[in-house]
C-alpha cells in the first residue's frame, strides 16, 4: 500500500511541477492528450490541471470504453432485456447510460427486469452456473484491459458446458483509434499520455506509430507523480524533437506486455469492424467472437442486430472524444446533458470526460 | 433443532404477536414505560424537545460492526444528537418478511436493545408487521426518537466565513463495509462499519463553540458540505491530506472507483465550529472513543462552492453526489 502513497508525495510533486514550469519554454505551448478515461479522472481528482503552467494543456481522448460504445450497441442491450426473459449482467458504469428513448438500466430494473452489477466477467459465469434455470447475458464492454478477462469468461463457460450464458461482444481495441486520431487533419496534439491498463496487456509497440509521426508517447500510471513525470517527459521529447515511446509505468507494464492475456484474447476473439460513438465505423477496431464461440454470442442467440442509430442532435461526444473541444463547449453540456439527465455515456460513465469535467471542474 | 420461521401469525395481533412482544421485545427493550404495553407510551420530559424519525433498509442486514437493529437505534439517536438534543426515547417498528428466520429476528431486536442501553435511551413503543416474502429478503426497521434540546445546531445562519470544520471520525467505512459484504469481495482485511452513537462527542464538548452539526450518512461528507453550501451561499476549502481515512478503505474505494467523500458513514459527523475554539473542541472530541480519529479538515470560505485541496497542491470541486454509487469497469 505504501507503494501507492509514495506516488502521491507532495514534496516530489512540487519539485516536478517546478521542473515542468522551467522546461515548458516553447512559445507554441504543449497540447497533451490523455487517451485513457482513468487518466482523465485522476487528472481531475488531483487537480493536476490547476497546477500546470498555462501553456501546458491537457485534453481528454477516446479512452473510456463505455463512452465509445455506440448508441446502436446500447439500444441492442435494451432490445434484448425488454424482449426476452433474461437476466442482464453488467459493469456498474453502464447502469445510468441512456438508450435512444432516454431510459436507462436503472429504470428497467425498477420495472422488474433482473439487472445485476458485476465486478468481473468471471463472477458473471459463476452467477450463470449457480442459476442454471435462468438465461444470463453479460455486456462485454472494454478495451484490451478487460477483453482478456471477458475471453476467459467465455472459455470458462464453454469448459463448464453452460448453455444459459452469452455475452454482447462490444470490446474495442486501441491501435485503430490511435491511427484514426493520427489521420485527423484537425489533430493538434504534441504528445500522448498512453493508457497504463491497456499497456499492461499490449506492451509498448502499439504506440510506435505515434512516435513515428512526431508525437511524444509516454505510457503512464494513474498516480499524481506518474502523471506529472510523464508530462515532463513529453515536454522534454517535444523540446528535443526526439520522439519515442517511453515506458514510464515500468513497475507494472513490461515492454512486451502480457503474452498470456493476449493469447487468451486471440483464442476467443477476432478483429471485426466496430462503430465508435461519435467517431463512426473503424475497420478491425472491434473484437468479435470467433465462429467456434458463436453459441456464446447474445446477438446471435437472441437474433438481435445492432441498429444504426445516430446520437441525439446537438450531442458533440465525437468532438470531445477526438479532443477537438473540451466538454463544456458542447451545446448540451450541463444544460440538457448532466449527470441526472445524461444524453450520452460521457456524462455518466465513471471514466467519462464530460462526467469528470462536470463533477470536478 | 430446526430454526423457527416468521409466519403471518406473528403480525396478526393475536397470541403469536403477544408472545413475541412479551418474549422478545420486552426481553431486550424492557423498561417500565414499554411494559405497560398500551397503545401509546406516557412520557415525562422537561424542556424543549427535538423529534426525528428514520427508516432503515440495509442489505445485508448483518454486517461487520453492526446490523440493522443497531443501525436503526444509532441512526435516529444520531439525528437527534447532531441537532443538539440528548436522545431520551425511541419507537421501534419492525417489518419482517414471512419465512424469515425467527432467530435472526431475535438477534436484530437484541442488538437494538443493547445499542439503546449503550446510548442511554429507552425504547418505549413500537410495532411488528409481517408481509409477504415476495420482493423482501430481510427485515425493515423504522425508528422515531425524542430528545431533550441542549443547543440548536441546525441554524445555517450561524455559519460564517473563517469557521473551522471538524470531521469527527475516519470516513467511508460503513459504505465500503456494506459493499464488500454484499459483493462478497475477498479483501485482506475485514472493513467494519463505523456504526456508533455520536452523543458522547457533544456531551464531552459541552456544546461550547459548536455552531452547526450534521452526520455524514448517505451521500457522505460531499453531500453534507454541498447541502450547507447551497443553504448558506458560503463554501468550503477542505484539505484532502487532513481527512482521516483507513488505508484499506481508501484502496477499496480506489479499486471500485468510488469517491470516499461520497460514501456513507454511520458514526461520523461534521461540526462547524468557531475558529478560535477549534483546537480546544478537537482535543475534547478526541478524548472520547467515537471521536478518537477526529480532525480539523478545513474552513468555511466566501466562495460558494466546495473545494478540495489535493495532496499535490491542486484544487478541485467536490460535487453533490448523484444517484447510487456503482463500481467502475476497470
Amino acid at each position: 500500500m505504501k507503494l501507492i502513497t509514495d506516488f502521491r508525495n507532495s514534496e516530489i510533486s512540487r519539485r516536478l511541477i517546478k521542473k515542468i514550469e522551467e522546461e515548458s519554454s516553447s512559445e507554441s505551448g504543449y497540447t497533451i492528450m490523455e487517451v485513457c478515461g482513468t487518466h482523465t479522472v485522476s487528472i481531475f481528482k488531483y487537480g493536476i490541471r490547476s497546477v500546470l503552467p498555462e501553456n501546458v494543456s491537457l485534453i481528454s481522448g477516446p479512452g473510456c470504453p463505455v463512452c465509445v460504445t455506440s448508441q446502436g450497441e446500447i439500444d441492442a442491450i435494451f432490445q434484448i432485456v425488454k424482449n426476452n426473459n433474461v437476466s442482464l449482467l453488467t459493469f456498474g458504469d453502464l447502469m445510468k447510460v441512456p438508450g435512444s428513448s432516454g431510459e436507462n438500466l436503472i429504470n428497467l430494473r425498477s420495472e422488474g427486469k433482473d439487472i445485476r452489477v458485476m465486478l468481473s466477467p468471471l463472477d458473471a459465469v459463476k452467477t450463470a452456473a449457480r442459476e442454471p434455470d435462468r438465461e444470463f447475458v453479460f455486456v462485454g464492454i472494454g478495451f484490451e484491459t478487460t477483453a482478456p478477462a471477458i475471453a476467459s469468461a467465455v472459455l470458462e463457460a464453454k469448459n463448464m458446458g453452460l448453455n444459459n450464458f452469452s455475452i454482447l461482444p462490444y470490446c474495442k481495441t486501441m491501435p485503430e483509434v490511435l491511427g484514426y486520431l493520427l489521420d485527423d487533419p484537425k489533430l493538434d496534439i504534441n504528445g500522448f499520455l498512453c493508457p497504463g491498463h491497456v499497456s499492461v496487456v499490449t506492451g509498448k509497440n502499439i504506440y510506435q506509430p505515434l512516435a513515428q509521426k512526431g508525437k511524444a508517447a509516454v505510457i503512464t500510471g494513474f498516480e499524481p507523480l506518474d502523471i506529472l513525470s510523464s508530462i515532463l517527459q513529453i515536454i522534454r521529447q517535444v523540446n528535443s524533437g526526439d520522439y519515442c515511446v517511453y515506458n514510464n509505468y515500468s513497475r507494472v507494464v513490461s515492454d512486451n506486455g502480457n503474452r498470456k492475456a493476449v493469447q487468451i484474447m486471440d483464442t476467443v476473439f477476432e478483429p471485426c469492424s466496430a462503430v465508435w460513438r461519435g467517431l463512426g465505423e473503424l475497420e478491425d477496431s472491434g473484437l468479435g467472437l470467433k465462429e467456434e464461440f458463436s453459441l456464446f454470442n447474445s446477438l446471435e442467440k437472441f437474433n438481435v442486430r445492432v441498429p444504426q442509430v445516430s446520437e441525439k442532435k446537438g450531442c458533440r461526444c465525437g468532438d470531445v472524444l477526438k479532443g477537438h473541444i473540451k466538454p463544456n463547449l458542447c451545446p448540451l453540456f450541463s444544460l440538457q446533458c448532466n449527470p441526472e439527465n445524461p444524453v450520452g455515456p460521457c456524462m455518466v460513465s465513471s471514466e467519462g470526460a464530460c462526467s469528470a469535467y462536470y463533477k470536478f471542474n | 433443532m430446526e430454526d423457527k420461521k416468521i409466519t403471518s401469525a406473528l403480525g396478526s395481533g393475536g397470541k403469536s404477536t403477544n408472545d413475541f412482544v412479551k418474549d422478545i421485545i420486552c426481553k431486550y427493550f424492557g423498561n417500565s414505560i414499554l411494559e405497560n404495553l398500551g397503545d401509546a407510551a406516557y412520557l415525562d420530559i422537561n424542556g424543549e424537545l427535538s423529534f426525528s424519525t428514520d427508516s432503515f433498509v440495509v442489505e445485508p442486514e448483518f454486517f461487520p460492526g453492526g446490523d440493522i437493529g443497531k443501525l436503526a437505534v444509532y441512526g435516529t439517536c444520531n439525528d437527534l444528537s447532531v441537532s443538539g438534543a440528548k436522545p431520551k426515547f425511541l419507537s421501534f417498528s419492525l417489518i419482517v418478511p414471512e419465512g424469515y428466520k425467527f432467530s435472526d429476528t431475535e438477534k436484530i431486536v437484541a442488538s437494538a436493545g443493547a445499542a439503546a442501553e449503550e446510548a442511554g435511551v429507552q425504547i418505549v413503543c413500537g410495532d411488528t408487521k409481517v408481509i409477504s416474502a415476495s420482493g423482501l429478503k430481510s427485515p425493515l426497521v423504522n425508528t422515531a426518537g425524542i430528545g431533550v434540546l441542549k443547543k440548536k445546531l441546525n441554524d445555517y445562519g450561524k455559519i460564517k466565513t473563517g469557521d473551522k470544520i471538524i470531521l469527527t471520525s475516519d470516513i467511508a467505512r460503513h459504505g465500503m463495509c456494506i459493499i464488500s459484504k454484499r459483493e462478497g469481495l475477498n479483501i485482506d482485511s475485514e472493513i467494519e462499519s463505523d456504526c456508533a452513537d455520536l452523543n458522547p462527542l457533544f456531551e464531552v464538548s459541552g456544546y461550547k463553540g459548536i455552531k452547526f452539526a450534521r452526520d455524514a450518512t448517505r451521500g457522505g461528507v460531499a453531500a453534507v458540505l454541498n447541502e450547507i453550501s447551497d443553504k448558506t451561499g458560503l463554501g468550503f476549502l477542505v484539505d484532502e491530506d487532513e481527512i482521516p481515512m483507513r488505508e484499506d478503505v481508501k484502496y477499496l474505494c480506489e479499486f471500485l472507483g468510488f469517491d470516499p467523500l461520497s460514501v456513507a458513514n454511520e458514526g461520523a459527523a461534521l461540526l462547524i465550529v468557531e475558529s478560535a475554539l477549534s483546537s480546544k473542541i478537537l482535543d475534547k472530541i478526541k478524548s472520547v472513543k467515537v471521536g478518537a480519529d477526529a480532525a480539523l479538515i478545513g474552513e468555511v470560505c466566501s466562495e460558494n462552492k466546495v473545494m478540495l485541496k489535493t495532496p499535490i497542491g491542486g484544487i478541485r470541486n467536490v460535487e453533490m453526489p448523484v444517484g447510487e454509487l456503482l463500481p467502475r469497469i476497470c
